[in-house]
């Protein structure tokens, strides 16, 4: 059961990417272009995603546990540090100069353009890079 | 609509097995030998759910989802890279900060989403109208 939920859950978040055009860079770009072709639809998905999870978050979490699994696995963070930051602005700057971001560029691996089958091996070098190198024992707490 | 769908899957995410649906978390503790290699097999279903999602819209619309890739090698092979290296530093990308984070209220997803979204902006503002391209 387990096992299908995260099945099902992973065909439904691709599926969503699809639709949403998320899984498109080109679009992704449009969106990060404020100052020329801006396409504002994808801030729309990003709304309309959380506002199906945060009311949903907040039902799942009135029971103890979830179905299949014995605690919610959660961030504890609530601190500030150099990493969040510097992290994320990294991640930003490859956003847009590729125009994806793991999910969509996953999701597009099937469809074989030539691009996609570029960033995908050097995201995960990138990630083993991050994971092995840079950070050692660094212990990831949040997502 | 796009957007509602990864919505419930992220509540779905949660209600089965209690986790945060953050792409980069689940790949990167996939890769072998990482220090937080939790739930593999688990991951490894939802990276599968993702991979069939154009196939499976394949099959019902006839058509692969449309979409410009750049197919520089350079471009795409450092924006891999980045894009890797800032979500595990980070702790995070679009879905685990963007959708799971703010929808928790957390003041680092905030953070972190004002963040890669700036960058995003001002890469692509030197890109096009800058460098020009």
């Amino acid at each position: 059961m387990k096992f299908f939920s995260t099945l099902l859950a992973g065909v439904l978040f691709g599926t969503g990417l699809v639709v949403s055009g998320m899984a498109d860079p080109a679009k992704v770009q449009n969106f990060l272009d404020l100052f020329g072709r801006w396409d504002p639809s994808l801030a729309f998905v990003m709304l309309g995603a959380i506002g199906v999870t945060m009311p949903g978050f907040w039902l799942v979490q009135k029971r103890a546990t979830p179905f299949f699994s014995d605690m919610f696995h959660l961030p504890q963070r609530s601190d500030y540090d150099a990493h969040l930051v510097a992290g994320a602005a990294t991640f930003g700057i490859g956003w847009g100069l590729g125009g994806f971001c793991p999910g969509p560029a996953i999701t597009a691996l099937p469809i074989t353009a030539t691009g996609t089958l570029i960033f995908v091996p050097a995201m995960l070098i990138g990630m083993a890079i991050a994971k092995y190198v840079a950070l050692g024992v660094w212990c990831e707490t949040s997502n | 609509m796009g957007g509602a769908l990864i919505g419930l899957s992220a509540v779905i995410l949660m209600a089965a097995n209690g986790r945060i649906a953050g792409i980069s978390g689940l790949i990167s503790r996939i890769l072998p030998s990482s220090t937080s290699r939790i739930e593999v097999p688990q991951n490894f279903m939802f990276i599968v759910g993702l991979v069939l999602a154009a196939p499976v819209w394949f099959l019902v619309s006839g058509h692969f989802p449309a979409q410009f890739v750049s197919s520089n090698f350079p471009t795409m092979a450092i924006a891999g890279l980045l894009v890797g290296f800032g979500a595990v530093v980070g702790n995070g990308c679009t879905s685990g900060h963007g959708v799971c984070g703010i929808s928790r209220l957390s003041g680092r997803s905030f953070i972190a989403t004002l963040t890669f979204m700036g960058t995003g902006f001002l890469t692509v503002f030197i890109m096009r109208h800058m460098v020009g391209g």
